[in-house]
């Protein structure tokens, strides 16, 4: 979707969150988990941008610190150009009117003594926009968008499936009229058959409802459907932003590569030399010095072991973190940032 | 929905006392004292027997039931409330109040609950407002323990993020996430408390700082008759069955009460 205006409605910068992990009885801080290492990005108004990444990089403590759910050790989110750090506990609460979430697992996002009824009309009460006849009427059509029939406005979240439950968790999010979505892994709970049907129904709302969407997932497969820019993240870092198609076709960064080779092709002749990456992703209470990744990447080197790669665009919008990206030797590398100085 | 039947039965019979008892409960009749009940040789004018006072063991019972339930419920309810609230600001606000509210349970756990409850009825003086406050206000400690881990395990999950995502206040958070998914286990402890709060005002009675006749409980009774236990086991036995059956049936209601409050069980 190169047609969007990129008008930025959020930006990240210099994004940090760290988790103290305290021992014994003195509550001394012995260690600090980085769950979120110094992130940079922008999301443009109208896009999807995935963000994909192994368990525990920090994909969704960045979703929930772009909610304003968390609050951030250091560096700055901007909605619509203020700062959600700088927002006190009340205009926090009524930015959630612009900012939602789906959860990722549809059986315990949902209040269990709630029915459908008063899950999806309660964003609507918490900010008194409607009430009586108006709240029901709001209710009925905001199921009838996500595709939920009117008799089941009395039911309990546990008498659905697990799709229909995700549907009742976007219409809940959908209520407040919200500009921004965070998608934290929406869908992988749910069977690969009703995965396609939520997706599409959300990307229905979002040509709709002009909704921006940050989708966050656990593989590259997962957001290629539903994407338009997808970043990479890896121990708490963006290692690689680009273009879907561009991340697709021409990763930069080892990572990615690595992780586009690790979804199964069904046809066996079409399967190639795999580059695979061995070990488990390390702690990020310790992450391994210079580049995170150093430890698993095949083409890793001395300067890897010693020097943080700077995130940086090596390609008109193309962010990469590493100091030797996959790049043809006849494409032309945009210049480092210290260069320019 | 046995539980349901017993409690509403002790209920009427506590409502309906002065219908239901043959004889008035502190009405002495020293003649007709410590006589058996009707099967064992005794008149069916005393159907479950006397006492050592000459009193009519069924019509004790009956009117009984009044200051044991009273006592019973409305300590449970008091404690129950203390504990309800005190659990769920300790456990959703954390930090000081966590601090304030657990470590005031635990010096009051540390203190002998019997003890305690001596001093301050004698202190006070035996009233049976008194012996519900006393009651009350030192078993809340169990209520606010178990409402504060539920409280904590409760808030971590993904629907009270969503209610904070929807920007609920923590007031409607409390009230509509947090309070309704403890309460299930809540009641169950609290019915089961009523029983208990029952056997400890008998205790109570029994160390004479309870109820003082010519007022009358099952406690008391039951306290009365143990010097008759050889040879007149009727005096202490009856009211120790009182106690049992409406235990008993506090305890069936509150299962069942936890079945119909939950939405996955109903059908």
């Amino acid at each position: 979707m190169n047609v969007i205006e990129k008008n930025i409605i959020m930006e990240v910068q210099d994004l940090k969150k760290h988790f103290d992990i305290s021992k014994g009885f003195i509550k001394k801080v012995n260690s600090k988990v980085r769950a979120v290492d110094g992130l940079n990005f922008q999301v443009y108004k109208g896009e999807t941008l995935g963000i994909v990444g192994e368990s525990g990089c920090g994909k969704s403590t960045t979703g929930q610190l772009m909610l304003g759910l968390l609050d951030a050790t250091e560096g700055h989110i901007y909605f619509q150009d203020r700062d959600l750090a700088e927002m006190t506990q009340e205009e926090l609460r009524l930015a959630r009117r612009d900012l939602q979430v789906i959860f990722q697992d549809p059986y315990s996002s949902l209040n269990p003594r709630m029915t459908v009824e008063e899950l999806i009309g309660e964003p609507l009460i918490v900010h008194g926009i409607a009430k009586g006849e108006e709240l029901k009427k709001q209710v009925l059509d905001l199921m009838n968008l996500v595709g939920l029939q009117k008799h089941q406005m009395t039911r309990f979240p546990h008498e659905f499936s697990g799709g229909q439950r995700q549907r009742i968790g976007i219409a809940r999010a959908l209520a407040l009229k919200p500009k921004v979505i965070v998608c934290d892994e929406a869908v992988s709970a749910l069977d690969v058959s009703i995965q396609a049907q939520i997706l599409n129904l959300l990307k229905k709302l979002q040509k709709e409802l002009d909704l921006t969407y940050i989708f966050i997932a656990h593989g590259l497969p997962a957001v290629r459907h539903i994407s338009d820019r997808i970043g990479v993240m890896y121990l708490g870092k963006m290692v690689e932003m680009a273009d879907r198609d561009e991340i697709f076709h021409h990763p930069l960064h080892p990572y990615t590569h690595a992780l586009l080779d690790s979804v199964p092709i069904p046809d066996p002749r079409l399967r190639k030399e795999h580059l695979l990456i061995e070990g488990e992703i390390p702690s990020p209470t310790n992450p391994p010095s210079g580049c995170a990744f150093h430890p698993r990447c095949p083409f890793a080197t001395e300067h890897c072991k010693k020097v943080t790669p700077e995130y940086r665009e090596i390609l008109p919008e193309h962010y990469v973190a590493c100091h030797y990206p996959l790049v043809d030797e006849n494409t032309d590398v945009l210049p480092h940032s210290s260069d320019k100085a | 929905m046995a539980g349901l039947i017993i409690v509403v039965t002790v209920v009427l019979i506590a409502i309906l006392a002065p219908v239901l008892a043959p004889h008035d409960p502190a009405q002495t009749n020293v003649v007709d004292r410590l006589l058996p009940p009707f099967w064992l040789g005794g008149t069916m004018e005393f159907p479950l027997g006397t006492d050592n006072l000459g009193r009519d063991i069924l019509s004790r019972i009956i009117f009984g039931s009044r200051i044991s339930l009273l006592v019973g419920i409305s300590a449970v309810l008091l404690a129950g409330a203390i504990g309800m609230a005190l659990g769920l600001i300790a456990g959703y606000y954390g930090k000081f109040w966590d601090f304030l509210i657990m470590r005031t349970v635990d010096s009051l756990l540390a203190i002998p609950n019997i003890l305690f409850m001596l001093i301050i009825l004698a202190v006070m003086g035996p009233s049976l407002i008194t012996l519900i406050l006393v009651l009350g206000g030192t078993s809340w400690v169990v209520y606010a323990r178990m409402v504060r881990s539920e409280t904590l395990s409760v808030k971590e999950r993904d629907y009270v993020r969503s209610a904070r995502a929807i920007g609920a206040k923590n007031g409607r958070i409390i009230r509509k996430y947090i309070l309704p998914n403890v309460i299930s286990s809540f009641i169950v402890i609290a019915t089961l408390n009523v029983a208990t709060t029952i056997i400890l005002e008998a205790s109570l009675s029994f160390l004479g700082l309870g109820i003082q006749s010519p007022d009358v409980s099952w406690g008391l009774m039951l306290s009365d008759g143990r010097e008759y236990i050889a040879t007149s086991w009727w005096v202490a036995t009856f009211p120790g069955i009182a106690i049992t059956i409406t235990v008993l049936g506090v305890i069936f209601l509150g299962d069942w009460l936890r079945d119909v409050l939950d939405p996955k069980i109903k059908e």
